[in-house]
């Protein structure tokens, strides 16, 4: 299925970049030569070159994530890219440029690839690194004028306890004390020293607006008409923004001529918590981040960390883990496809439908792991608990005893018949609805390079041409072991992303009808490697690891010092970063298009804003 | 749940007769108990989801669950035409004044309805330097449903409690037809940190020296 053009380069491994980027830039790279560290060192002063040099030379065309580090020992800030080929897939190339922690600033490269754009507003909010040359450098999940940048390792909330856990607070005596109790506001805040309420202003939100107003230069030109711009607050309480998501828009007439996200309204500390905990407490939090597809958060930390790890996984496990996965992928895309025709008005009919087999899996994931949506289900090594025998279902009639459905049963029954056959309902009754259609066809149009410009991923990605799966891209787990194909489609427009994920549902059956029969050859053998440990201990070392979930990308780029917490946990949402080209899709659309776009983009509040 | 008469038969006054031919027809009783029934049977949640708890509130109002058998299917994503708020996930700083924006434009009588760990008390996220640690910081609960998420069923419970809760008061000590308006929440300000104006005063003197935060101020901010 996939496509390999000619011009592409192999499969460039680290050692030739260095020996290609060193004759063409000589003096400004140099290997990483840290034990567990891979990849380059680049100089800050020469970064866009490079940049544009591994974009066009050695063909790394996606920048996938940016991280930032803080080693205030040597008293630099490390900046982190990950940049991969989506024309033949394979290992990435890990740049990273350092800088000074006194004068934290690096050249921005936005106009290498523009999908930098908010994770480096990000990087600067959280970090304080300056990125010259970015053209709105605003703080994106904190507001304008709160104090200090919390991810540095100075930085104490107000809560704090100690650098890491187990707290002596709470282990091992457990003589746990309200946090509260501590601070005199009784709440969780902090003041800097010195600050006074008396004549202090809030900074507001000027810099917000102050972008708003010029044109971008895209889209039909409407200024010949000399009408006057509005600008429009949709959110962050709005029926369609899918959470507590906000964007502010230039409207001309019902046209948009400018649109701004606005983030941070479930902003969780998930990254500085995140650093506090120890390796394995960090699990169920990857659960609340993309709170759709919990399993497959858990699979890409797993695997993450156990390749950091040199863990070995049996292979009940992996199937075990694969199944769940593809069961999560073919909910979230249901719940997906119900909420977009929420969008488009046909109010909560459509999301029964969906919710109706959401519900059915759920109670599998419920029988197995103990919860719902936030199973915390999978170990480094494996799983914490095998397949259950049955399945409670509820008492139908009065007097009647609880069922007992037997699992294998139930899992087949959802797999062979009741998936595909929903799957063709939804199909049936929504891809040929004229409503459907016409709000959907041609709209948010992103071409293939853009939305690889974009670091767009998953689903958006692959509706505009891109037959990019980490799946077969990057493999990971077992799914190189599986017949499946790569779902694509061309036009890149909203029609699309609604087709792709009945298409991607499709290909999770066929996983899952390869997945069945080898769970029951595998019945009863070990589905954990390893030692079981509250506590592991990670060598030391920088791992970036991804998964494809049903979002798109999900990364984690993990720093560990040897010790049982991650010295860094970076989290790269495949949400966060595809709002960035939700811009670009908008402009020249109708104020209820936006809505519509929005949706075909299925984004989760909890994995956006972290 | 299915209702028989029996289950309304607590809005009947025994004490007074009702002619055998009357009895289908008219049923004799206070006007706590009618307006209290009344009133518990067509709760209106506001249509507002915050967070992971959101999802689960949608799973409670989709059809297995069904909200309806409580009167409660109708969510509107206005304010005014609301009397209970779901607060259904994690409150962060940044949300807050907005949430207790929203809870000052209901109509009385409203309840808050806190559903989950971090609406409760901060949850899993209560270090977080963002977030903040139980809505009833700000704004009166009414219940509290623990879970993370809670379950359909529990969010249910957390229905009835409320409207329990709704059937014990009564017409004239209720403060929304007392005379005057009722004070509205003052909303907190983003500053460099979340700023309550109620602790404007405690604010003050930490500044002054009574009170040294273990914070450091920021050059390069």
């Amino acid at each position: 299925m996939k496509e390999i053009s000619p011009e592409a380069t192999s499969d460039v491994k680290s050692v030739d970049a260095v020996e290609l980027l060193s004759r063409k830039f000589p003096g400004s790279i140099k290997p990483d030569d840290r034990k567990g560290y891979e990849g380059i060192v680049v100089d800050s002063s020469k970064l866009p070159e490079v940049a544009t040099a591994i974009r066009d030379e050695l063909g790394f065309d996606l920048l996938a994530n940016l991280s930032y580090v803080d080693y205030p020992e040597e008293g630099v800030f490390e900046v982190v890219y990950n940049a991969y080929n989506t024309a033949v897939g394979g290992k990435g190339l890990t740049f990273r440029v350092r800088t000074s922690r006194d004068e934290a600033e690096i050249p921005s490269l936005i106009g290498v690839w523009p999908g930098v754009d908010f994770q480096e507003r990000e990087a600067w909010d959280l970090m304080g690194i300056r990125f010259s040359g970015h053209p709105d450098l605003r703080r994106i999940l904190l507001w304008e004028g709160f104090a200090g940048h919390p991810m540095r390792k100075d930085w104490r909330e107000p809560f704090y306890e100690e650098d890491n856990k187990p707290y002596g607070t709470r282990w091992p005596e457990g003589q746990v004390q309200r946090a509260e109790m501590k601070t005199p506001y009784g709440m969780n805040v902090q003041y800097p020293g010195g600050f006074k309420l008396e004549g202090w202003e809030p900074e507001g939100e000027e810099a917000l607006y102050a972008g708003l107003g010029t044109p971008l230069g895209i889209g039909p030109d409407i200024h010949q008409i000399k009408t006057d711009q509005l600008i429009v607050n949709l959110g962050p309480q709005h029926p369609s923004t899918h959470g507590v998501f906000r964007m502010a828009v230039t409207v001309d007439g019902e046209t948009i001529t400018r649109l701004k996200p606005v983030f941070g309204y479930l902003h969780r500390n998930h990254e500085q918590i995140g650093e506090r905990n120890t390796w394995l407490q960090n699990m169920p939090f990857t659960d609340r981040l993309d709170y759709f597809s919990s399993l497959a958060n858990n699979l890409a930390y797993a695997i993450s960390v156990e390749k950091m790890m040199g863990q070995e996984i049996p292979e009940r496990a992996d199937l075990l883990r694969v199944l769940m996965v593809e069961l999560t992928r073919i909910q979230n895309h249901y719940s997906a496809i119900g909420f977009l025709l929420n969008d488009l008005g046909a109010f909560f009919t459509p999301v029964l439908y969906a919710l109706t087999e959401r519900e059915l899996i759920l109670d599998l994931f419920e029988a197995t792991t103990g919860s719902r949506m936030m199973c915390n289900y999978m170990r480094f090594g494996g799983l914490a608990y095998d397949l259950p025998s049955y399945i409670g279902g509820p008492a139908i009639k009065e007097g009647d005893r609880e069922r007992e459905l037997d699992t294998m049963k139930f899992i087949k029954g959802l797999v062979y018949e009741r998936l595909p056959r929903a799957t063709d309902m939804l199909d049936r009754y929504l891809t040929n609805n004229e409503v459907l259609v016409n709000r959907l066809k041609g709209v948010g149009v992103l071409p293939g390079d853009r939305a690889i410009a974009y670091s767009a991923t998953g689903p958006v990605l692959r509706a505009s041409g891109v037959p990019y799966d980490l799946r077969r891209a990057d493999p990971y787990s077992i799914y190189n072991e599986f017949d499946f194909d790569v779902a694509v489609r061309y036009n890149g427009d909203s029609y699309d992303r609604y087709l792709i994920r009945l298409d991607e549902v499709r290909q999770s059956l066929r996983i899952l009808e390869q997945v069945v029969p080898r769970l029951e050859e595998t019945e009863g053998q070990e589905y954990m490697g390893g030692k079981r440990s509250y506590n592991h201990r990670v060598p030391a070392g920088d791992h970036y690891g991804h998964a494809e979930n049903p979002k798109g990308e999900l990364g984690f780029h993990l720093v560990s010092d040897g010790g049982g917490n991650p010295y860094r946990y970076h989290v790269r949402s495949p949400s966060f970063i595809n709002l960035t080209a939700l811009e670009e899709m908008c402009v020249g659309h109708k104020v209820a298009d936006i809505i519509v776009i929005l949706g075909s983009i299925d984004i989760v509040l909890g994995e956006v804003d972290r | 749940m299915t209702m028989t008469p029996d289950d309304y038969s607590d809005l009947n006054n025994p004490d007074i007769p009702i002619p055998d031919e009357l009895k289908s027809n008219i049923a004799i009783t206070t006007l706590d108990r009618i307006y209290n029934w009344s009133r518990a049977r067509s709760v209106w949640p506001l249509l507002f989801g915050l967070a992971c708890c959101a999802i689960e509130m949608i799973a409670t109002a989709a059809s297995r669950y069904d909200p309806a058998r409580f009167g409660m299917e109708v969510m509107r994503p206005s304010p005014r035409q609301c009397d209970l708020m779901i607060v259904s996930g994690t409150v962060t700083k940044k949300m807050v004044p907005q949430i207790v924006r929203l809870y000052n434009q209901m109509a009385e009588p409203r309840y808050v309805l806190a559903m989950g760990a971090c609406a409760s008390g901060g949850g899993p996220f209560k270090e977080g330097y963002n977030v903040v640690d139980g809505i009833d910081k700000f704004i009166p609960v009414d219940v509290y449903v623990p879970g993370c998420p809670p379950t359909p069923q529990a969010l249910l419970h957390g229905f009835i409690t409320l409207h329990k809760k709704i059937e014990g008061q009564s017409i004239m000590s209720v403060p929304w037809y007392k005379k005057g308006q009722s004070e509205a929440i003052p909303v907190p300000v983003l500053g460099p940190d979340l700023i309550d104006p109620r602790q404007g005063e405690l604010i003050q003197a930490a500044s002054e020296g009574e009170y040294s935060a273990q914070f450091e101020t920021d050059e390069n901010a």
